[in-house]
């Protein structure tokens, strides 16, 4: 199960909004450990796609030291399908590589309702999980 | 004499768990080869055909090997080498 706060959720899907129709990415860090999503990075889609994000190789670098530096985690992984559901592609399930993650999808197919859901994949095997939405983080 | 090469958590299964291991060799081809002999399997998931896989990414000190000659990039003792799968996607 993944548990967010809304102030992290509306921040994802604001960023999925400004960047549509293109696929928005970015990360939520928490402390190593926890599986708080905590501090919420949004990255730049260096594909600037409506079918394909990455990660720009040298921020995905500045990324990885400075949550190492703060012991902390990639606890949310999330982007944008701008014309599909929010369920992870093939694409998607080829490259994760994070499986202590949870893999945020968010849908901005619609113009007023946006899908936010969370899965694991974990050797290629995507299972879905609860998200739940609490106020605060850590309450 | 010691590179120190930073391992993503996907890979830490072919290292017993751990973060960063140290390899030899002068370029970064050689220091595979290195890690390959100790840690079998590893090269494969870096390594497609000789060259890097497109979704792995490797960097020396601070810069991408894409720049430096890919695997044929040379590598003196003292760098640290990290390695990072791409975060990418598509729908």
């Amino acid at each position: 199960m993944l548990t967010i706060s809304r102030e992290v959720v509306e921040a994802i899907i604001a960023h999925a909004r400004a960047d549509h129709p293109d696929e928005a990415c970015g990360v939520v860090a928490g402390p190593a450990g926890t599986d708080r999503p905590e501090r919420f990075i949004p990255m730049v889609n260096a594909a600037r796609s409506p079918t394909f994000y990455e990660f720009d190789s040298l921020d995905l670098l500045r990324l990885y030291r400075e949550m190492d530096a703060n012991d902390e985690e990639p606890v949310v992984i999330y982007h944008s399908h701008t014309a599909t559901q929010a369920y992870p592609s093939r694409t998607d399930i080829s490259y994760a590589s994070e499986p202590g993650a949870h893999y945020v999808l968010v849908s901005t197919r619609e113009p007023v309702e946006v899908e936010f859901r969370s899965y694991r994949i974990v050797d290629g095997q995507v299972t879905e999980e609860p998200v739940t939405i609490v106020e605060a983080a850590g309450e | 004499m010691a590179i120190a090469i930073s391992i993503p958590t996907i890979l830490r299964t072919y290292t017993d768990g751990a973060k960063s291991v140290e390899a030899s060799g002068s370029t970064l081809a050689e220091v595979i080869a290195d890690l390959e002999s100790r840690f079998p399997g590893i090269a494969e998931r870096l390594l497609d055909d000789g060259a890097l896989r497109r979704f792995v990414n490797v960097y020396i000190n601070d810069e991408d090997v894409r720049f430096l000659g890919g695997v044929d990039a040379p590598i003196s003792d003292g760098d640290a080498v990290t390695v990072l799968p791409a975060v990418a996607g598509g729908s």
